[in-house]
């Protein structure tokens, strides 16, 4: 029943999403307000009813109603419960709903807090809205639908793939689509700008904050799968350029540098041809995403032949969005009212650098993970495409990124002066050679370039701090004065700062770990021990233990630092009779900033057992970087000028004192 | 000279990456096996999904992690054990591709990409905005006045 209940409330989100797609849409061409005012409610209902389904498909989980295929394919009547609820969207049909609905949730946003939106944008952008929505569900309802039955019930369920029973399944999908779900509504407010062939600064107004909310769940959720990805998979990874990471990474890419874009717009009133084609291309590449991730055309080209239905409806989704998209932009782009010309050297110079490098970068990563399907299914010809021609690319692409963001907003708009910046920056820079100079004198004959790239690092970290101490004057006035202009400053200063910050920290984290980790294999018998850098391990035992769904075999380890005992770590594998596979449970141990990383191989017969064990300096920084980066995106969101509807202070307060 | 003990001390804590993917393939040349780990990290192992043969537990990727050691062993300089193994199992066995005329679009897109940039980059910031010439000495003053009462 409950089953049939989601599959009725999904059939109704469609009928709302069809009339959303189509009355206002209608509204705003023949401006009749009424017929306009039809986008808000029925974007809020046709929320409700896919809330409706999706709560309906959790039920069916948390039920073990096996008699729905969906649920008897990836759940277990022993699964505990989290995973019985995560389990919903740990497959093809659930996470495509949990898709639609995070749509929908950001279509009925909108519909609730864009209130003080012009009656006709709002009407354009939720009808855009629904047409994605339109898409997406007859998609879910015509090939995947998970609220189908089974004549016959089975008693037990075939249980979720091991790998995904783990709390990241609980954190990760839903923040991902937050994320490159959320960007559908930059690419629906570039759509309703093109229909409606005009396009102004308070445009980027309205778009800014909606990017920067799905950019800021895009980066944890980013972040969040790489850790989720090092714990579990056992050999001490976190980054692979796989193509499905990299699906979430080009629209990370294309959301960073259309925040960066839409500001220009927004402050300059220029870029704007470009903004509005960002905004398609951010969301473009989400789609693309689903379709890599969804379609199967990952596993071999072949397996998309084979299951063509899904495949090929994604596909066409892609096209007609994408293509369609693409179009309006070539016959209206050209409409709308160009603005100014720029300085290279000003703030907005900077931006459209960071622009093209991160378009550039984005374009490597694309190419890069799409060139080998596309040759095969041209010429039938394979070729890998793999992490060493991405570090390779890639990386050269992001150093100029680096070396110029803290640039970036020391210079003034319209006509910055790049030798005042640079004088400004000779403290960080200063910070950049003192440690260049020490990594060179404490790790000789390490790898040459890592000194600069740790250097680099902390460069990009001082830059944004330099902004700070620039405009509070705290070297130079007394702190208390300092202090109240760091109060007055706006909050959305504070966010980049805290975001340029976190890229820092990420870059130390990646170039730690990259280049001093240290890596140990073996084999040990209960009582001996391994050491790597100046930590001991040594074995004390194993032992097997039963688990609600599985059978785990653990050992324990005793820990010691130069001799003296810091602690225990329990590394394991475990076994899950109902699908025949095993997943391993690495035991990691925080040392500051880094991480001591022991994963189990294989129980040998004689008693011995495989181990790995690495050591990660600066591991934690990787992901506290990006944690840094989308606070600083919280913050900067949080600041009342971004706050569409805030309304405007009546005078700057700050103004009215004399200038020193 | 205070950093000399810590330099020291670093020294003695610096442990070469001496461990292979499994124990029982490490060579006993050092040198020789770092070579082979810096191999084995551009090779795909052919029945896993983007894994090196350096990462994966798939039998296939140990025995070749076995035949580049045995190769280097042979005296085989780097070069010459990738284009054996490229003899034997094709191009697919690279991770990153050679450059040549089926891959150049892959290797050159980046570059393009980049080129294009610069060029449009250039070319719209090189003639000055308009309006700030528009502007008359007089209201150029006036405006610096606002802007200057304005905290700007």
């Amino acid at each position: 029943m409950i089953a049939e209940l989601g599959h009725y409330a999904l059939v109704l989100a469609l009928g709302l999403a069809l009339v959303q797609a189509s009355v206002p849409m209608l509204g705003a061409r023949k401006n009749d307000p009424v017929l306009m005012r039809v986008g808000s409610p029925t974007a809020i209902a046709q929320f409700a009813f896919v809330a409706i389904a999706f709560a309906a498909l959790i039920a069916c989980y948390v039920r073990s109603d096996f008699s729905v295929i969906n649920v008897f394919e990836n759940s277990h009547s022993a699964k505990p419960l989290i995973y019985k609820i995560t389990g919903v969207w740990g497959n093809h049909e659930g996470s495509m709903l949990l898709w639609v609905f995070i749509l929908a949730l950001f279509g009925a946003l909108v519909a609730a807090f864009g209130r003080n939106l012009p009656d006709r944008l709002k009407a354009r952008v939720l009808g855009v809205q629904a047409w994605i929505a339109v898409a997406f569900e007859l998609f879910i309802l015509l090939t995947s639908n998970p609220f189908l039955r089974i004549p016959d019930a089975p008693v037990e369920g075939r249980d979720l793939n091991p790998i995904l029973q783990d709390p990241g399944l609980a954190i990760h999908p839903p923040l991902l689509y937050l994320g490159y779900v959320g960007l559908s509504i930059s690419f629906s407010f570039a759509l309703a700008a093109l229909i409606e062939g005009r396009i102004d600064a308070a445009w980027a107004r309205w778009v800014r904050p909606w990017t920067l909310l799905a950019w800021m769940f895009l980066t944890l959720g980013i972040a969040m799968g790489s850790y989720w990805a090092y714990y579990t998979l056992g050999w001490g990874g976190w980054w692979f350029w796989d193509p499905v990471e990299n699906a979430s990474f080009m629209p990370w890419l294309a959301a960073t540098a259309l925040l960066h874009s839409a500001l220009v717009m927004e402050k300059r009133d220029a870029l704007k041809v470009w903004t509005i084609l960002l905004a398609i291309l951010a969301f473009s590449l989400s789609l693309i995403g689903t379709f890599l991730v969804r379609s199967g055309v990952l596993t071999s080209v072949h397996a998309f032949a084979s299951d063509p239905m899904r495949g090929v409806f994604i596909l066409a989704i892609l096209v007609l969005f994408i293509g369609g998209a693409l179009v309006l932009f070539a016959l209206r782009a050209p409409l709308l009212k160009q603005g100014g010309l720029f300085a290279p050297v000003s703030r907005e110079g900077a931006l459209v650098l960071n622009n093209l490098f991160l378009v550039c970068a984005c374009g490597t990563v694309f190419v890069g993970t799409l060139y080998p399907l596309a040759l095969e299914a041209l010429t039938g010809e394979k070729i890998s495409v793999g992490a060493p021609f991405f570090n390779g690319t890639f990386g050269p692409l992001f150093v100029p990124i680096l070396i110029a963001v803290p640039f970036g907003p020391l210079l003034a708009w319209k006509r910055g002066d790049l030798l005042g910046a640079a004088q400004r920056l000779i403290g960080a820079a200063a910070i950049a050679a003192i440690t260049i100079a020490v990594v060179f004198a404490v790790s000789p004959g390490g790898p040459v370039l890592a000194p600069f790239a740790m250097g680099l690092a902390l460069f990009v970290m001082a830059g944004a701090l330099t902004e700070i101490i620039e405009r509070t004057g705290m070297l130079k006035v007394p702190l208390a004065t300092a202090f109240a202009r760091a109060k007055g400053l706006p909050r959305s200063t504070w966010g980049g700062m805290l975001a340029h910050f976190g890229l820092g920290i990420a870059v130390l984290g990646i170039i730690g770990e990259t280049q001093w980790s240290a890596e140990r294999l073996g084999e040990l018998k209960p009582g001996q021990s391994i050491s790597i850098r100046q930590y001991d391990l040594t074995l004390e035992g194993t032992s097997t233990r039963p688990g609600p769904n599985y059978r785990e075999l653990a050992a324990r380890f005793d820990v010691r630092r130069n001799g003296s005992w810091i602690g225990v770590m329990e590394p394991a594998k475990r076994d899950f009779p109902s699908r025949g596979t095993a997943t391993t449970e690495t035991a990691l141990m925080r040392r500051g900033l880094s991480q001591l990383y022991v994963s189990l191989g294989e129980l040998k017969p004689d008693g011995s057992v495989g181990v790995r064990i690495y050591y990660k300096p600066l591991v934690l920084l990787i992901w506290l970087g990006p944690v840094a980066m989308a606070m600083g995106g919280a913050l900067s969101l949080s600041d009342r000028r971004l706050r569409v509807g805030a309304p405007k202070p009546a005078r700057s307060k700050t103004a009215l004192v004399p200038a020193e | 000279m205070r950093w000399i003990p810590l330099v020291v001390a670093m020294l003695c804590l610096w442990v070469l990456p001496a461990a292979a993917v499994q124990p029982d393939e490490i060579l006993a040349d050092s040198q020789l096996e770092v070579r082979a780990r810096t191999l084995t990290k551009e090779l795909r192992c052919m029945v896993c999904q983007n894994q090196s043969i350096d990462d994966s537990d798939a039998p296939l990727a140990r025995d070749l992690r076995l035949l580049v050691r045995e190769r280097l062993q042979a005296g085989d300089s780097n070069q010459e054990v990738i284009d054996f193994l490229v003899a034997r199992y094709g191009e697919f066995v690279l991770l990153r591709p050679r450059f040549s005329a089926h891959t150049a679009i892959l290797w050159l897109t980046p570059i393009g990409i980049l080129l294009i940039g610069v060029f449009v980059f250039v070319l719209l910031s090189r003639k000055p905005a308009k309006p700030d010439t528009d502007l008359t000495p007089h209201e150029e003053t006036r405006l610096s006045e606002i802007l200057r009462r304005d905290g700007v």
